[in-house]
């Protein structure tokens, strides 16, 4: 039984929740980042909320995830601890870290979360490697490898997609592309291709979905999710979407000329969040009514997360050599 | 204690995993070659056809991957033994062995342990030549949060292996291929030794002398010769080079006055100038003599013979700069290396000294 099923009534107002919550947390960030108390690099992910949030919902609290430096919003979506997420960004004790990674090393065992690492690729055979574990346990569970556009010219994406295809490891390797690795466009870094055929090259299946439709990436990784839970191996999964704020910190940064407003524009049409409430208002599902009970909910949740991390005390600095062997 | 055996260094890394894989089912290997015919230089032999290949794990060319696949599992809880044949195949691991391995548990605030192995052979001999050579302690033991391990002989290839298994850091096992050939009498069954720090071979009280694999049995064949022209040394092998705990040689050198570190690998920032540099720390007003040591010269190992012979340090070398440091007779110390060189001369340059046997 998958997370939705157990934890919500419906499936659509929970994406569309979820989604939402993401948002207001990375904007909160965004709007109080300038007061210099979270003294760490962050890597919003507005504008790709829909991606985490799909690619999470089927998956059971067992199966695990890995990240990389955009990690807030996959550390939410699996199920991570706000509070530990905020305590973190903050440098606190209470911190997911204990305040030893920052906003770029998110992990929540008990969410399965496993890690999150910000050197491009880095964390992907640590999901094969779940991966293998679950199979050799004969476990049931499944591990997903988030990771950018730029991730796919790693060489230890194709060693990960070749052991993992060889294997037929329950391991979903799933693609955000957004378009850009920091400011160089994926048609600067690579030939005119499909991601998706990488997957050829490992003789794996692929799927490609608009990664700011949530349904589409929720039912394609149902499809990947049980394929790999049956033995059939892995997946790579590409979904299309776009950042909206700068590539590390809190503002925007087409002021840099590296992409152009048009392009930005239309993208930010298309947002996650506008285009599923429309939807789901269309359906008479989402009435402003209970939007707004949800929205008084998710803020009153995040203004006391923030009053929580904010009071917490930091670490004390006689800790800092502990730990460096279990 | 069961009823020691002579076996080998190899022999005893096989039993080592063996008697692991049999008592823990989380434990596994993976590695290029694993489950091959030649089984690692014997190390791995027989494993694959008793375990199957879902715990004897072979694998593509992919060095970072599997390294970083054993981490995964490692993350889960799992004790993967990753083998890469020679050091120079890790160097394509570094970014996962460096940014993962080392730092999970540190970065996690302890809540992830890291109980991984991974064992790397330096290579020697028989025109190897520069990439198939080197003894790269120092780039592993730079890092905080690795465990970095150099046996020298054939019981602590399967003590020190077994204790690796056992612990729940990640484990550099680097094994010196002449180490392999290494004989010993090894208890039978499980039977571990330490990794907390060095191990004393030879009492004196004329130099500290303190050396790391297979440099260590080039020390012992020194201090031989010396002891038999009086002179004995204080002869330590070092065994774990990170964590770096050298309690007992400052002890040994606040005696002595003198100390001698040998390298395996580069002299240049080896372990040595470490070692050097704490003992100068901690014992300056005990010292008679400004500390010395050997290691390979400033430049790649080249694969002629003839030209190897000048690169490596011999036992000889060894007891020339005891004798110079402890002051005794020229003579004396000429004979002792003589000795050593003319018995060396018996034998090929570019194979492993047949004198080394155990028990040490």
């Amino acid at each position: 039984m998958d997370w939705l099923s157990k934890n919500s009534g419906s499936t659509d107002l929970d994406l569309f929740r979820r989604m939402l919550r993401i948002r207001s947390v990375e904007e909160t960030i965004a709007d109080r980042y300038s007061e210099q108390e979270m003294r760490c690099p962050v890597h919003l992910s507005i504008g790709q909320e829909a991606a985490a949030v799909g690619a999470c919902a089927p998956l059971m609290a067992e199966d695990i995830i890995v990240s990389n430096h955009r990690s807030h919003s996959h550390y939410l979506a699996k199920g991570g601890d706000l509070e530990a997420m905020l305590g973190e960004i903050y440098g606190r004790v209470t911190g997911c870290c204990g305040g030893r990674g920052g906003s770029m090393h998110l992990f929540d065992t008990r969410a399965g979360v496993l890690a999150s690492v910000p050197i491009v690729a880095s964390t992907i055979p640590l999901a094969v490697g779940a991966a293998l574990t679950f199979q050799q346990r004969r476990q049931g569970y499944i591990s997903v490898a988030f990771m950018g556009d730029a991730a796919t010219e790693e060489g230890v994406f194709h060693e990960s997609l070749n052991f993992a295809s060889l294997h037929a490891l329950p391991v979903i390797f799933f693609v955000e592309n957004n378009l850009y690795s920091v400011y160089t466009p994926l048609h600067d870094r690579q030939p005119d291709r499909s991601l998706t055929d990488y997957a050829l090259a490992h003789a794996i299946p692929s799927e490609q979905v608009d990664g700011n439709d949530v349904e589409a990436v929720f039912q394609s990784m149902t499809r990947c999710a049980q394929r790999a839970r049956a033995g059939k191996g892995p997946v790579l999964l590409v979904v299309d979407t776009y950042r909206w704020r700068e590539h590390c910190g809190p503002d925007y940064d087409n002021n840099l000329g590296y992409r152009s407003e048009n392009e930005y524009e239309k993208w930010r049409r298309r947002c996650p969040i506008e285009t599923y409430r429309a939807q789901l208002a269309d359906r008479g599902l989402l009435t402003p009514k209970l939007e707004t009970r949800m929205t008084t909910e998710i803020q009153l949740e995040i203004e006391s997360a923030f009053e929580t991390a904010r009071s917490a005390p930091f670490p004390d600095s006689g800790t800092v050599g502990l730990k460096v062997y279990a | 204690m069961p009823e020691p055996r002579e076996r080998s260094g190899a022999q005893g890394i096989q039993e080592a995993l063996d008697l692991s894989l049999e008592r823990d089912p989380s434990v596994f290997l993976i590695g290029e070659g694993v489950a091959d015919p030649k089984g690692i230089f014997g190390t791995t032999t027989g494993l694959c056809q008793k375990y199957g290949t879902q715990r004897v794990v072979e694998t593509p060319i992919a060095e970072n991957g599997f390294t970083g696949i054993a981490i995964g599992a490692a993350l889960l809880g799992q004790r993967p033994i990753v083998i890469h044949q020679r050091v120079e195949f890790a160097l394509l691991a570094m970014e996962q062995i460096v940014n993962n391995a080392a730092k999970t548990h540190y970065v996690s605030d302890g809540a992830h342990s890291m109980p991984l192995v991974i064992r790397l052979v330096v290579g020697r001999g028989w025109g190897q030549g520069p990439l198939h050579s080197q003894s790269l302690e120092t780039l592993f033991a730079y890092i905080p949060g690795l465990k970095v391990l150099m046996p020298a002989t054939a019981e602590d290839c399967k003590g020190m292996l077994l204790s690796a298994i056992e612990d729940n850091n990640p484990v550099i096992f680097l094994e010196h291929r002449w180490v392999h050939f290494v004989k010993g009498n090894i208890p039978a069954g499980y039977h571990t030794t330490s990794i907390d720090g060095p191990s004393h071979l030879w009492q004196g009280d004329s130099v500290t002398v303190i050396s790391s694999s297979y440099m260590t049995l080039e020390s012992l064949r020194a201090a031989k010769a010396l002891s038999k022209e009086g002179c004995d040394v204080d002869l330590f092998d070092l065994r774990v080079v990170r964590p770096l705990k050298l309690d007992e040689i400052f002890e040994s050198v606040n005696r002595t006055g003198r100390l001698l570190v040998v390298d395996t690998g580069w002299r240049t920032l080896g372990p040595g100038a470490e070692i050097v540099a704490q003992v100068t720390e901690s014992c300056f007003d005990n010292l008679k003599q400004p500390p010395q040591r050997l290691g390979l010269p400033d430049h790649p190992t080249p694969s002629s013979r003839s030209l190897a012979a000048a690169f490596y340090t011999y036992a000889e070398d060894i007891a020339l700069t005891v004798g110079d440091l402890a002051g005794i007779s020229p003579l004396a110390t000429r004979r002792a290396a003589d000795e050593l060189s003319v018995e060396r001369q018996t034998h090929p340059i570019d194979v492993p000294h047949p004198s080394f046997q155990g028990p040490f």
